[in-house]
């Protein structure tokens, strides 16, 4: 048992008491409940818990936050883009224009609802360890829903940002309606030591289209954990760009389960560590029905002494005839004290499908270095255009590219510091 | 222009240069010829400043400036480029940025500003077209999947935006057809002028039809062995290097 993990569970059986006696109808408190007898059982991972092999827990669990978060956040104005901002700030969610949503979007927390949205908690898996943590501590749940049929043009914002030395849990759960299409950015971002914690949901139903933005961009000593978690209905389609850097620790738990027949899925993940950063991607691609599709590409770089994981399981049920699944995952090593675990896993059921993993690790061509810099380009320079070069591929397919383009240089910046040797 | 005295160089504990002179003047073309081995590749790395080599001893002249105590793009900036024998590809890095990166660094060293979008791209699509390179060439990666005419092509279109002072072509001509070597000959030519002088690194007089020297050298166990005018090339091809076991015993 760590001394976080102590002190959760105690917050957790306040949380829930205060609950009981306060407002006994709450539909959270079930629920509450159970994940608090589940945490009861549980032990602190350490190293010989397969989903924790490469990343240790000793600095978290170490670690006490405060729950007064005093900053207020402010999500980053994007060229070209108008977004729905709902931001994080002591403990809930402020939607700040809440009166002029377009028609077929609705947007409230669950202390103002009568129940439990449908299917809530049922798409994050319980084996998360952090998120049962979070199934206890969390105070209310963003609840935002698509009605069938509808596009929303303006993509919605959750933006969270570290407070120092103070812990947020976050929760959220998006329903998109048959062919409702929504685009979500869920921004982490960090310029203090703090640790942020948010689970997001996603119920796509048939035919409609998500398409998904996590960007946990965080600064060295803070922490972010969390996980994306999407049930995918009939020929629904997801498209999920992640990009993190940052962090002392970052773990990010994304699971995608194609629940009706010809989903489709295109995951692209990025990510870039210097110093001592440390950042863990596990993801996990159910294809439990027939006729899926799932392409991920995870690509990382890694600088100095930090240290990179990827965890990537496609399991493919005994009925999920004819599906298609590739993973692929590049690194890029510009030190020699940095580390990159990459594991694919692949569990195939079904005897008529077509699956894909690779998996490489290269350092920076010298070669390539040398052609650049015979051009007059110095090193400094040619090395952040070859590392750009990397990973600027999975930019170029964002679907919104006036993000990218807010990206590009903040990439290019995260690049110019990072130690390459 | 270019003044190298008494250059030697290593890989490694093995010497490929032992002791190489070579003077050039403004305006000049100098072919150098050799066998295999003989160190012609090893001559523009060393002047273009690859790591990996080891000066042993000699100077490297270009307008006054001893290249070897620069960097590689330090060397660039003072007016040497090097066209590679195998271009490296570099998927993810538009040739387009990679360029203009380059422009930029040059226009930077010399103090000026740097150029304009729109400048830098009437240019880049008029250097295309001098090599006969598609314009879309510009937004793929760098080399990335171009074939060897087209590596080759692109090294000169870089030549043209980037007006060095000093060229060296390292066999520009190979895995090049007749087309392909008239183009980038014909490339080549019109970047010739009185303040700009060419190392011609090649194998075969055939490239010497199209860029007519002014000197051929032999170049043979890391040092200069005969210079002589244009027909010391037809010369060479005519006899091969056998002669030279027979000179240097």
């Amino acid at each position: 048992m760590s001394a976080w993990l102590e002190s959760a569970l105690a917050r957790a059986k306040e949380n829930i008491s205060s609950l009981s006696v306060n407002t006994p109808a709450s539909p959270l408190l079930a629920l509450q409940k159970n994940s608090l007898a589940l945490l009861e059982g549980a032990t602190w991972p350490n190293r010989k818990v397969e989903a924790w092999k490469y990343t240790s827990l000793y600095s978290l669990g170490e670690q006490s936050f405060s729950r007064d978060a005093t900053t207020t956040p402010i999500a980053p104005a994007i060229d070209g883009v108008e977004f729905i901002d709902i931001t994080f700030a002591e403990n809930q969610w402020q939607l700040n224009d809440a009166a002029n949503l377009p028609t077929g979007l609705s947007i409230e927390l669950l202390s103002q609802a009568t129940s439990l949205p449908e299917g809530f908690n049922t798409i994050k898996p319980e084996r998360h360890l952090f998120g049962q943590i979070n199934d206890c501590l969390l105070s209310d749940v963003l609840i935002i829903r698509v009605d069938c049929g509808v596009d929303i043009q303006t993509p919605i914002r959750l933006h969270l940002e570290n407070s120092d030395g103070q812990e947020q849990q976050a929760r959220a759960f998006i329903a998109l309606g048959e062919a409702a299409k929504l685009t979500v950015v869920e921004s982490l971002m960090g310029s203090e030591q703090g640790l942020t914690v948010l689970f997001s949901e996603f119920d796509v139903q048939a035919s409609a289209a998500l398409s998904h933005y996590r960007f946990q961009l965080q600064i060295a000593d803070s922490y972010c954990v969390g996980g994306a978690h999407f049930k995918l209905g009939e020929k629904s389609q997801l498209d999920s760009q992640i990009v993190g850097f940052g962090s002392k620790l970052s773990r990010l738990d994304v699971d995608v389960i194609h629940a009706g027949e010809h989903a489709f899925v295109k995951m692209n993940a990025i990510y870039l560590l210097d110093g001592e950063e440390h950042f863990d991607l596990h993801t996990c691609l159910e294809h439990a029905m027939p006729h899926g599709t799932s392409e991920e590409n995870v690509r990382c770089i890694v600088a100095d002494c930090s240290q990179a994981v990827f965890n990537g399981r496609i399991h493919i049920h005994r009925d999920a005839q004819k599906s298609l699944a590739e993973m692929n995952n590049r690194n890029l090593l510009l030190s020699r004290r940095a580390q990159i675990n990459t594991k694919p896993e692949l569990e195939i059921y079904a005897d008529d499908v077509k699956c894909a993993h690779g998996a490489t690790v290269a350092e920076v061509n010298q070669e390539a270095v040398y052609y650049l810099m015979s051009r007059g380009i110095s090193r400094g320079d040619a090395l952040v255009m070859l590392n750009f070069g990397f990973i600027n591929e999975l930019v170029d397919q964002m679907p919104n590219q006036a993000i990218a383009q807010w990206l590009r240089p903040q990439l290019r910046d995260r690049f110019a510091a990072m130690k390459a040797e | 222009m270019l003044e190298i005295t008494n250059l030697e160089a290593s890989v490694e504990t093995k010497q490929i240069l032992k002791g190489l002179n070579l003077s050039i003047k403004a305006g000049e073309v100098h072919a150098i010829m050799g066998p295999n081995g003989a160190g012609k590749s090893t001559l523009g790395y060393v002047l273009s400043g690859r790591e990996g080599y080891e000066i042993n001893g000699g100077k490297a002249l270009l307008n006054d400036v001893n290249l070897l105590d620069l960097d590689a793009e330090e060397r660039a900036r003072a007016g040497l480029f090097l066209a590679f024998q195998y271009p490296v590809e570099i998927p993810g890095v538009s040739n387009l940025e990679f360029l203009k990166a380059a422009v930029d660094a040059h226009r930077e060293a010399r103090g000026e500003e740097s150029i304009s979008s729109k400048e830098f791209l009437k240019e880049a699509k008029l250097a295309c077209k001098q090599v006969n390179l598609p314009i879309a060439f510009l937004k793929r990666g760098v080399n990335e999947g171009f074939s060897g005419g087209e590596k080759k092509r692109n090294e000169i279109m870089q030549m043209i935006m980037l007006k060095p002072t000093l060229c060296i072509l390292d066999e520009t001509d190979s895995g090049l057809d007749i087309d392909a070597l008239q183009v980038v000959a014909e490339g080549v030519n019109s970047q010739r002028s009185a303040d700009r002088s060419f190392i011609v690194v090649t194998h075969y007089q055939r490239l010497l039809d199209y860029i007519k020297p002014d000197f051929v050298h032999v170049l043979a166990d890391g040092k200069i062995v005969k210079s002589g005018g244009p027909e010391l090339a037809l010369e060479l091809e005519e006899q091969g290097y056998a002669w030279l076991d027979g000179e240097s015993a």
